[in-house]
C-alpha cells in the first residue's frame, strides 16, 4: 500500500522514458508479431538438431532437386539430394552469426570511438572522423568484397570485414547524437561539479544516446544478413560442405532451369529475416521517437 | 560557391591518398604477392630473383607503396598476370558496362521511389500508404542477387519471354535484342535505390506537409497540383543527393547482380580477380571504383549547394 505522498510524488513524476516506450511497443500489433517471427526463427535455428529430419550433409543421387512433399522432405532436396529443410536450418545458424556478430563488433568498436570523438571534440575528434572518411569512400559491398577477397573465404574473414563495413556508420551516428546531447545543460552541470570525463560519459552521456545508436544497429543486421549472404554467394564466405543461406542459393543457381520453386527456398529465408529486422528496427525507431 | 567547391574538391585529395594505402595494405595482406603466383616452384633462384627485380617487389614496402601509386595516379595499371592484357583497358570495357546497367537502374529506381514516396505520403495512413510502404521495405530488405535468380526463373525459365544471361550480340547501335537482355539485370539493381529514396521522400513529403508555408499557400487559393509543386521542390534536393549515393553503392555493388545474370562488368571482373588472385586487375578495380564512388561524393555535394545556398557555410 503506497501513502498519499508516494503515490503524488509518482503521479508528479510521470512514466519514465523507458515505460512509455515499452508501453507504446506493446500496442504495436505489427512489431510484436514480427519480433515473434524473428524469435521463432532464432530458437528453430538454434535447435537445428532437434527439429531437422534428416543429417543436412547426406546426399542421395537418386533424390536430387525433388520437389516439395518428396519421400519426407517436406521442402524437398537440393542438387545432390540433401534435404532442404534441414539444410535451411542449419544454415541458418551462420547466416544468422554473420548477421549479428559484425553488427555487435562494430557496434562495440564503432560506438567507443563515436562516444570518444563526439565527447572530446578538436583534434581527436578530427582524426577519429578523418579516418572514417577513408573506409566511407568504399561502397559498403565493395570494401567487404575487397577485404574477404585478399583475406580468402571463411566465417572468420566474413565477420571481420563485415564488422569493418559497418564501423564507419555507427561511428557517424554516435558521434553525431554524442555531440548533441553534450552540450545539453545538465553534461555542462556535471561537468561544473567536478565529475571526471568518463563517469559524465558512463552516467549522463552513454543512457541518452545508446537508444538511438542501438535502433540504427538493428536496421543494420538486416543489410548485414544481405550482405553475408551475398558473399557466401559469391563464394568467398562460409566454404562448402556447410550449409549457408546464400551458398546454398549460389549452389542451387544452376537448378534453377530445372525446379525453380526448390531454388527460390533459401533466398526466401533471408528476405523474411532481414524484412523482419527492418520492421522491428522501424518499430523500436516510432516507439523511441520522443516527438510522438 | 567557388570556395565551397575548392575545399570539397581538396579534401579528397587526403581521402584519396588514403584510400590508395588502405588498397595497398590490403594487397600486402595477401598470403604471398605476384610473384609468388606467377613463378613455378621449381624455377630456379636466380629467376625468381629477377622477376621479382622487374615488378619491384625486392624494395622496402614504402618504396613499393610510392611506385605503385606513382604508376596508378598515371593511369598506368599495368597488365594481369593472368591473361597479360593491360589492366586498363580490360577495367573500361567492364566498367562501361556496369554503367549501361547502372544508369538506368538509378533512373528508374529515383523515379519509381519519388512517386511510391509522395503517393504514400499523400495518401498518410490510409492502406494505399501501407501497400506503398510495404514495397518500399521490402526493397531494402530483399537480397537483389535472389530477386535476379527469381526474375530469370519467371521470366526466362518459365514463360522464355526475356533472356536471362549476358548482354546479347556485340555492337553499339542498341539493337532490339540488346534492349531486352538489359531488362531484368536493370530492375533488379533498380530495387535498392527504389526502396530507400522512396522511404526518404514520404518521411521528407510528411514533415514538409506539417510545415505552415503549405497551409498558407492552400489559403491563398492555390489548386492541389500547384501546391505538391512546392512540396516537391522542397522534397528533391535530399532526394537527389541520395541518389547520387545509390549510384555509387550500385557501381559498386553491382557484382552480385552481375554474377547472377552473367553481365561482363566491373562486378564480374572483380570476382574474376579474386579468384585468380589477379593482383593488378584486383587492386586497379578497387582503387578506380572507390575513386569513382569519391567523386560522386563531391558532385552530390556541389549539386546540393547548388540547390540549397544553405548548406554552404
Amino acid at each position: 500500500m503506497l501513502t498519499e505522498a508516494e503515490v503524488i510524488k509518482r503521479a508528479a513524476a510521470g512514466k519514465s522514458y523507458w515505460v512509455r516506450v515499452r508501453e507504446r511497443l506493446l500496442v504495436d500489433r505489427l512489431t510484436l508479431s514480427v519480433t515473434l517471427l524473428l524469435a521463432m526463427i532464432v530458437i528453430m535455428v538454434l535447435a537445428a538438431p532437434v527439429f531437422a529430419t534428416h543429417d543436412p550433409t547426406i546426399s542421395s543421387v537418386m533424390a536430387r532437386l525433388k520437389s516439395p512433399g518428396y519421400e519426407g522432405h517436406w521442402l524437398g532436396t537440393d542438387e545432390v539430394g540433401r534435404d532442404l529443410w534441414s539444410r535451411i536450418l542449419y544454415g541458418g545458424r551462420y547466416s544468422l552469426l554473420c548477421g549479428v556478430m559484425p553488427v555487435f563488433f562494430a557496434l562495440l568498436i564503432g560506438g567507443s570511438l563515436g562516444l570518444a570523438a563526439g565527447y572530446s571534440g578538436g583534434t581527436i575528434n578530427s582524426i577519429i572522423m578523418r579516418s572514417m572518411d577513408i573506409l566511407y569512400a568504399f561502397p559498403s559491398i565493395l570494401l567487404a568484397v575487397a577485404i574477404c577477397g585478399m583475406l580468402g573465404s571463411g566465417i572468420g574473414n566474413t565477420i571481420l570485414a563485415l564488422t569493418v563495413t559497418f564501423i564507419p556508420p555507427i561511428v557517424r551516428i554516435s558521434e553525431t547524437v554524442t555531440t548533441q546531447v553534450r552540450s545539453l545543460e545538465f553534461v555542462e552541470a556535471a561537468r561544473a561539479s567536478g565529475a571526471r570525463p568518463l563517469s559524465i560519459v558512463r552516467f549522463h552521456i552513454l543512457n541518452n544516446v545508446l537508444g538511438p545508436i542501438l535502433v540504427y544497429a538493428t536496421s543494420l543486421i538486416s543489410i548485414s544478413i544481405i550482405l553475408a549472404a551475398g558473399l557466401s554467394f559469391l563464394g568467398l564466405g562460409v566454404t562448402p560442405p556447410d550449409a549457408e543461406w546464400g551458398l546454398m542459393l549460389n549452389n542451387l543457381r544452376q537448378a534453377i532451369w530445372v525446379n525453380p520453386l526448390v531454388a527460390a527456398l533459401p533466398g526466401a529465408m533471408i528476405f523474411i529475416t532481414s524484412m523482419c529486422f527492418n520492421l522491428m528496427s522501424d518499430g523500436l525507431r516510432s516507439a523511441m521517437d520522443v516527438r510522438m | 560557391m567557388w570556395y565551397f567547391i575548392a575545399r570539397r574538391v581538396l579534401y579528397a585529395i587526403p581521402i584519396l591518398l588514403g584510400v590508395s594505402l588502405m588498397v595497398f595494405l590490403l594487397l600486402k595482406l595477401v598470403p604471398g604477392d605476384a610473384a609468388d603466383i606467377m613463378i613455378p616452384p621449381e624455377a630456379p633462384r636466380e629467376v625468381a630473383a629477377m622477376i621479382r627485380a622487374r615488378f619491384g617487389l625486392d624494395q622496402p614496402v614504402h618504396i613499393q607503396y610510392l611506385r605503385w601509386l606513382q604508376s596508378m595516379a598515371t593511369g598506368n595499371f599495368g597488365t594481369s598476370i593472368f591473361t597479360n592484357q593491360p589492366v586498363a583497358s580490360e577495367l573500361f570495357s567492364a566498367l562501361s558496362n556496369t554503367f549501361m546497367i547502372a544508369i538506368p537502374a538509378v533512373i528508374l529506381g529515383f523515379s519509381c521511389g519519388v512517386l511510391l514516396g509522395t503517393l504514400a505520403a499523400l495518401n498518410n495512413g490510409t492502406w494505399l500508404d501501407k501497400l506503398f510502404s510495404s514495397v518500399a521495405i521490402a526493397g531494402v530488405s530483399l537480397p537483389h542477387y535472389w530477386v535476379g535468380m527469381v526474375l530469370v526463373a519467371i521470366f526466362a525459365v518459365v514463360h522464355n519471354v526475356l533472356p536471362g544471361q549476358g548482354m546479347g550480340p556485340e555492337g553499339f547501335p542498341a539493337s532490339w535484342e540488346q534492349i531486352k537482355h538489359l531488362v531484368l539485370p536493370v530492375v533488379t539493381l533498380s530495387l535498392i535505390p527504389m526502396g530507400v529514396i522512396s522511404r526518404l521522400v514520404r518521411a521528407n513529403v510528411l514533415e514538409i506537409l506539417s510545415m505552415e508555408f503549405v497551409s498558407a499557400l492552400s489559403a491563398k487559393g492555390l489548386r492541389t497540383r500547384q501546391v505538391l509543386l512546392h512540396i516537391m521542390k522542397n522534397a528533391t534536393p535530399s532526394a537527389l543527393a541520395l541518389m547520387g549515393l545509390q549510384f555509387g553503392y550500385l557501381l559498386g555493388g553491382s557484382i552480385l547482380v552481375e554474377t547472377v545474370f552473367n553481365w561482363p562488368g566491373s562486378g564480374s571482373l572483380l570476382n574474376l580477380a579474386i579468384f585468380r588472385r589477379d593482383i593488378p586487375v584486383l587492386s586497379a578495380i578497387i582503387l578506380v571504383l572507390a575513386t569513382i564512388f569519391v567523386v560522386i561524393n563531391i558532385l552530390v555535394d556541389v549539386l546540393q549547394a547548388l540547390i540549397d545556398p544553405r548548406i554552404r557555410r
